[in-house]
């Protein structure tokens, strides 16, 4: 039922990026004779979900682990190198950028650091100007004034100031831009790459609660970016958590918090600080996250996991159905033993 | 007996073009051997000058403008810059925030912990070997012969962070000053820090202030927290007490403005509006233009840290006896959100 409605959905997605710089930079010579060898990395490898309309999808993971990665490849940033990208039902990763561009609208993205994501040479409005006159072709000047307008005040920044360059604005303010930007078109699907994270604490809450306004207003659904846990927890319908461009574990967000399975979550969600818990009783794990230019084989955990046996050194695991909504990349809770 | 370190009234001002700006404007706190204080607030609030101004380096326009800063028998403040040597990165030593930017990227880390050795002690450079490998080895550093001859490249954030807390350990401080050393790292990577820190005070005999912006992380940590708002200590006391009773409305506003405080999904509570500019610190109370409970007083008198409920427990409020009934003012605060 659910494959039905869904808005968006991600079929095995695969993106390597070759960074082994030109011919010559791949030619080495070893023992008498001469080889080339390619670096590929291994950002994003078979990654399948889908989005219903409406929630809030978040993926979760630590710094390298493919997050943006996928996030990139989803709007069609970044071309995946294989797998299929559905757009309600239709397929967009293979599109020309000019049959793309219907759904550029549809799509939009906030970033994560508001000092680098605004042109400091244009002024709010021109900024907020650009994306509608761009996709309304011959659209009249009062009415994209009226559109600007209405979309700072929904954002919490007063139309007087849409003169203003992004520098006379705080981070907060300038997040509150970003954000407006990204409405501008009307888009269905927004996503947001760490949204808040480089912002205080007070400041985070109040784009927050903006975030989940325009989502009721709007109808918006959302790919949700993060490595922040606690926000997570707060705004999520559904939890993604990745690992080295795999996805370990994907289940509704209550259940995620309260019932983890998969021992990389397990590990995460135990390290985040919580607020006057003394003596914190994390998971330790062995060792450090590997470079996804050099995976291992397997399943890409096996090396830190305390429950790692002979098949996970050898087998990939493919996520499993647990119960409905909850799937699970891992032998040993596939086996039961977990 | 003494304190290892006491700050009396401390203030730092910045001479700009249009006259004096007061980035601390006196603060207190004392903390002994093996304890931990933690100094919270959002950016701008002095965290991070309050840690330069105890090690003096504070650089121009810059300037220690009165108080004392009291450390192990020494007037820091009155001391010659060439006594402050043997002090600071001696018997004080500070981490930051990231790692790639403390350590010098074209030497190895022998060089760079061998040099440190020298800087300070009269030892051959064997011994000044042999000592920064027991502290490699107290930060469980694996194969630390290995590490010397590496570059900061060469290893993770997490490695290169607990080489830089080797580093501190050098010369065997009594103090260290840790200014957000786990904000650049991931959360798994994190605990572990957080962990290694505050388990070295214990057997290195230190002190340690831990200057941070995420209160979680603090409260798990730190005996003590002080709470900054506009160069200001606003609360300050045990962290439990700080954590589980606030009763400055400042932080009561930040404790609730964290995801986690409320049912997921629901708005999280909001500070309207944001931290002064420090050249337009409102008069009286700094906070009364965001506070909720404001009355006449607050703008006209600054209020100061005066004992509430608790032992050792202070806040800078005038409308103290208002914020007892924490559910009250929450509710204030969560109608004007809606």
């Amino acid at each position: 039922m659910a494959e039905q409605t869904a808005l968006l959905e991600l079929v095995n997605v695969v993106k390597h990026f070759d960074i082994s710089g030109t011919f010559l930079d791949q030619i080495t010579f070893k023992a008498g004779r001469i080889t080339r060898n390619r670096t590929i990395v291994r950002a994003v490898n078979g990654i399948s979900f889908s989005i219903q309309r409406g929630e809030t999808l978040s993926i979760v993971g630590e710094s390298g682990c493919g997050k943006s990665t996928l996030a990139r490849t989803v709007l069609g940033l970044y071309p995946p190198n294989s797998g299929r990208i559905l757009y309600g039902a239709k397929r967009i990763d293979n599109l020309s950028s000019q049959a793309m561009l219907a759904y550029r609208s549809k799509m939009q993205m906030i970033f994560q650091d508001p000092y680098a994501s605004l042109n400091p040479r244009m002024t709010v409005k021109r900024t907020l100007e650009e994306p509608v006159k761009y996709h309304n072709k011959g659209i009249g000047a009062s009415a994209v004034e009226e559109k600007v307008s209405e979309v700072m005040r929904l954002v919490g920044v007063d139309p007087k100031w849409a003169e203003r360059y992004p520098h006379e604005f705080s981070g907060g303010q300038r997040q509150r831009i970003s954000i407006a930007r990204a409405l501008m078109v009307d888009p269905e699907f927004v996503v947001a790459d760490e949204p808040v994270s480089a912002l205080d604490v007070s400041i985070q809450a109040q784009i927050l609660n903006l975030l989940m306004d325009a989502q009721e207003q709007r109808k918006l659904t959302y790919l949700f970016i993060t490595h922040d846990l606690s926000v997570v927890r707060h705004i999520s319908t559904r939890v993604a958590v990745m690992y080295l461009g795999m996805l370990c574990e994907l289940a509704p967000a209550k259940e995620i918090f309260s019932t983890p399975r998969h021992p990389y979550t397990k590990a995460l969600l135990s390290a985040v600080p919580k607020l006057g818990a003394k003596d914190p009783n994390y998971i330790r794990l062995n060792g450090e996250v590997p470079t996804p230019i050099n995976l291992p084989p397997g399943c890409v955990f096996h090396g830190r996991c305390n429950y790692a046996d002979k098949r996970c050194k050898t087998e990939i695991p493919i996520t499993t159905k647990l119960s409905e909504p909850t799937r699970v990349a891992c032998h040993r809770v596939e086996e039961g033993k977990l | 007996m003494g304190h290892l370190l006491e700050v009396n009234g401390l203030e730092v001002k910045f001479a700009l073009r249009f006259g004096d700006l007061t980035a601390i404007d006196g603060i207190s706190f004392t903390l002994d051997k093996k304890e931990k204080l933690g100094l919270v607030g959002e950016s701008g609030a002095g965290k991070s000058v309050t840690g330069f101004a105890v090690i003096n380096l504070i650089s121009k326009p810059g300037f220690i403008s009165g108080g004392s800063i009291r450390f192990e028998e020494h007037e820091l403040n009155r001391l010659p810059e060439e006594k402050m040597r043997s002090i600071r990165g001696n018997r004080i030593s500070m981490i930051f925030q990231d790692p790639m930017m403390t350590l010098n990227p074209v030497l190895t880390i022998g060089t760079q912990m061998i040099e440190t050795v020298l800087a300070h002690r009269d030892a051959s450079k064997s011994d000044a070997r042999d000592i920064a490998l027991e502290k490699l080895r107290k930060v469980y550093i694996p194969s630390p012969e290995k590490r010397l001859e590496q570059y900061p490249h060469e290893l993770s954030g997490g490695m290169r962070q607990r080489i830089v807390i080797a580093i501190a350990l050098l010369t065997n401080p009594a103090l260290i000053i840790a200014d957000e050393p786990t904000t650049a790292l991931d959360v798994t990577i994190q605990a572990g820090i957080m962990e290694l820190l505050s388990q070295l005070c214990e057997t290195e005999n230190m002190g340690m202030i831990l200057i941070t912006h995420d209160l979680a992380v603090v409260s798990q940590v730190t005996q003590r927290i002080a709470v900054m708002y506009a160069g200001r200590i606003i609360e300050t006391g045990p962290s439990d007490y700080i954590v589980n009773c606030p009763r400055h409305p400042y932080t009561i506003g930040l404790i609730n403005s964290l995801p986690g405080a409320r049912k997921a999904g629901s708005r999280l509570t909001q500070i309207p509006g944001m931290m002064p500019n420090l050249t337009a610190i409102p008069p009286g109370c700094a906070f009364h233009p965001r506070c909720r409970l404001q009355e006449p007083v607050c703008k006209k008198s600054r209020p100061a840290l005066e004992p509430v409920s608790a032992p050792e427990h202070f806040a800078a409020c005038h409308q103290v006896d208002k914020t007892v009934d924490q559910d009250k003012l929450l509710n204030l605060l969560n109608e004007d959100n809606q």
